[in-house]
């Protein structure tokens, strides 16, 4: 792409507004705080380790308004080794809830797929309660873009 | 809106004990509740806010909905398959409907 | 404080046009296999085109956006896909008929035939597409009231008629009729700037095919895959729904659906992507 001066006034205008944005303090959103909330409603005010469970989301959405997301958690999905509910949070949407996955032994496998919508770029975070008691958690950033000239 | 269609796809035919990948799409708004109409009078929340999945009576997945859900909601997860029969699932929608699809498989 | 701001903010911005450098992004080298069969999303452009290879707008998007059109099951369009399909099955006005009564299964009756729209309409002496053709139908053999631009189910029955010709490449037949002088002034309007944003359709679609317009992908602005399925939406959007909107942003008045000069743009954008498989419903961002 030849930079011409029209370009770079654009540019140069598009970083003004993402800086002034940068500059000002942002205060620690509401729904930051709500996710907190629900996530230890989930599990009974137990704090999630990492591992066992497997978030999958794009790192960049095309459009936030069908973001596909997975998730999966090891298990044998048999006796006591399985997961009882999967609770998935969009932490930067005005109401954080995005869907619980509730599984049995015959859900055979402990994974699950569904399409969700994301207000802006943020975290989104997976967190699995297991039959014994053991919360686990994934987290991972998705970008959401605004589109070309009608945005 | 038309009235919502559950698609349901689901093998016809398992042998025993396999784990099977169910995919389900259903069209519905899924109004959040967050918008506001041409007058600026917010549009009431209808979204489904229930997905189940049974087999035999037997409860094998289930999801509850949030509004961040998106429109014509989509589902994939998996079942494990012991024996022939038949999969129920069923959507709840706010207002009280309940969509429903039925599939059978036969185990070989 | 607000003059360091800004100038920091300048500087951020020139580091930034450092850094960035030109953006551009390579559509993706990859097949669209939509249920097990191969669509064409490079074909040789005709010639006269302004391009040496004519590219579906699906090599332009995200490996996610580009996975929900390969499977018909997940596609979401093809829920309205099958509004058509029960639309198409509907008898609706005087005559008692539905399209079924005289054109019976859609698969034989209307396979391949999406790919070869716009054509001519010797009566109207204008050229016609799918969705006059269905309003046309219905006034004249249905004894049914014509559908309104995008309303009852303009859009889900052009899509499932389309559908038949998924695969097909996209080839008109310029010799019918005028339909080369409309082509003529569908080219025009083309290459004319509209607008407060002064753009014209080549301004985006050919000078910066490739390149990002903010955090979009510029694709060859194709229509083989309409109506598509568009994730912003969250619904079918018909081909002069958004041609309507691609004017709309660049600030300018825009004609209405079906006018002369958007049937014009029709032909002529339909003869660029000349060779692509038909897509509909196609997934897009």
């Amino acid at each position: 792409m030849k930079l011409t001066r029209r370009h770079a006034l654009g540019l140069s205008a598009g970083a003004i507004a993402f800086a002034a944005t940068g500059l000002r303090a942002v205060p620690a959103s509401a729904s930051v705080e709500d996710t907190e909330k629900r996530i230890m409603e989930f599990t009974g005010g137990k704090a999630p380790e990492s591992g066992k469970i497997t978030l999958d989301a794009p790192e960049i959405a095309e459009n936030g308004n069908t973001v596909p997301v997975s998730v999966s958690v090891e298990s044998a999905m048999s006796g006591d080794d399985l997961v009882e509910s999967v609770m998935i949070l969009a932490e930067g949407n005005p109401n954080p809830a995005v869907a619980t996955f509730h599984f049995t032994a015959l859900s055979g496998a402990a994974t699950a797929t569904t399409r969700m919508r994301l207000a802006k770029t943020q975290n989104v975070i997976a967190v699995a309660r297991m039959k014994d008691g053991s919360v686990f958690m994934d987290k991972k950033e998705v970008k959401v873009t605004i589109g070309g000239c009608g945005g | 809106m038309a009235a919502p269609k559950p698609r349901v796809k689901v093998p016809k035919t398992a042998s025993a004990g396999e784990v099977i990948t169910i995919k389900t799409l259903i069209s519905h708004n899924m109004e959040s509740g967050q918008r506001k109409d041409k007058d600026g009078n917010p549009i009431p929340r209808q979204i489904i806010n229930k997905f189940t999945c049974e087999f035999n009576g037997q409860k094998v997945f289930e999801c509850d909905l949030d509004p961040a859900i998106s429109a014509n909601p989509f589902f994939e997860f998996s079942a494990k398959v012991n024996e022939s029969g038949t999969f129920k699932f069923t959507w709840v929608d706010d207002d009280g409907s309940v969509y429903s699809s039925e599939n059978q498989i036969e185990v070989k | 404080m607000k003059k360091t701001v800004v100038i920091s903010a300048l500087a951020a911005a020139l580091a930034c046009v450092g850094v960035a450098g030109p953006a551009w992004a390579d559509p993706v080298d990859e097949q669209l296999v939509i249920d097990g069969e191969t669509m064409i999303t490079r074909a040789k452009a005709p010639e006269g085109h302004p391009f040496d290879e004519v590219l579906s707008g699906w090599l332009f998007r995200t490996v996610e956006t580009r996975a929900l059109e390969t499977d018909s099951f997940t596609n979401p369009g093809m829920l309205e896909v099958e509004e058509g399909e029960a639309i198409w099955n509907k008898v609706e006005g005087s005559a008692g008929k539905s399209c079924a009564s005289c054109h019976g299964d859609a698969a034989e009756s209307m396979k391949g035939i999406g790919a070869h729209y716009p054509k001519w309409d010797a009566e109207a002496k204008r050229p016609i597409n799918i969705e006059l053709q269905i309003n046309k139908c219905r006034e004249q053999n249905m004894g049914a009231e014509p559908y309104d631009f995008d309303k009852g189910g303009q859009k889900q029955l052009t899509a499932y008629i389309k559908r038949q010709a998924l695969g097909e490449p996209v080839s008109i037949d310029l010799s019918q009729g005028d339909l080369q002088s409309w082509w003529e002034k569908g080219k025009d309007l083309y290459y004319t700037r509209t607008g407060q944003l002064n753009l014209s359709c080549a301004s985006c679609h050919e000078a910066n095919m490739g390149k990002m317009i903010r955090a979009d992908h510029l694709s060859q602005g194709q229509i083989n895959g309409f109506p598509t399925y568009r994730l912003k939406n969250a619904g079918l959007v018909s081909v002069h729904n958004r041609f309507r909107g691609c004017i709309r942003d660049t600030r300018a008045s825009f004609p209405k659906a079906f006018s002369d000069e958007l049937m014009a743009l029709e032909v002529y954008v339909t003869w660029r992507g000349s060779g692509l498989s038909v897509e509909t419903p196609a997934v897009r961002q």
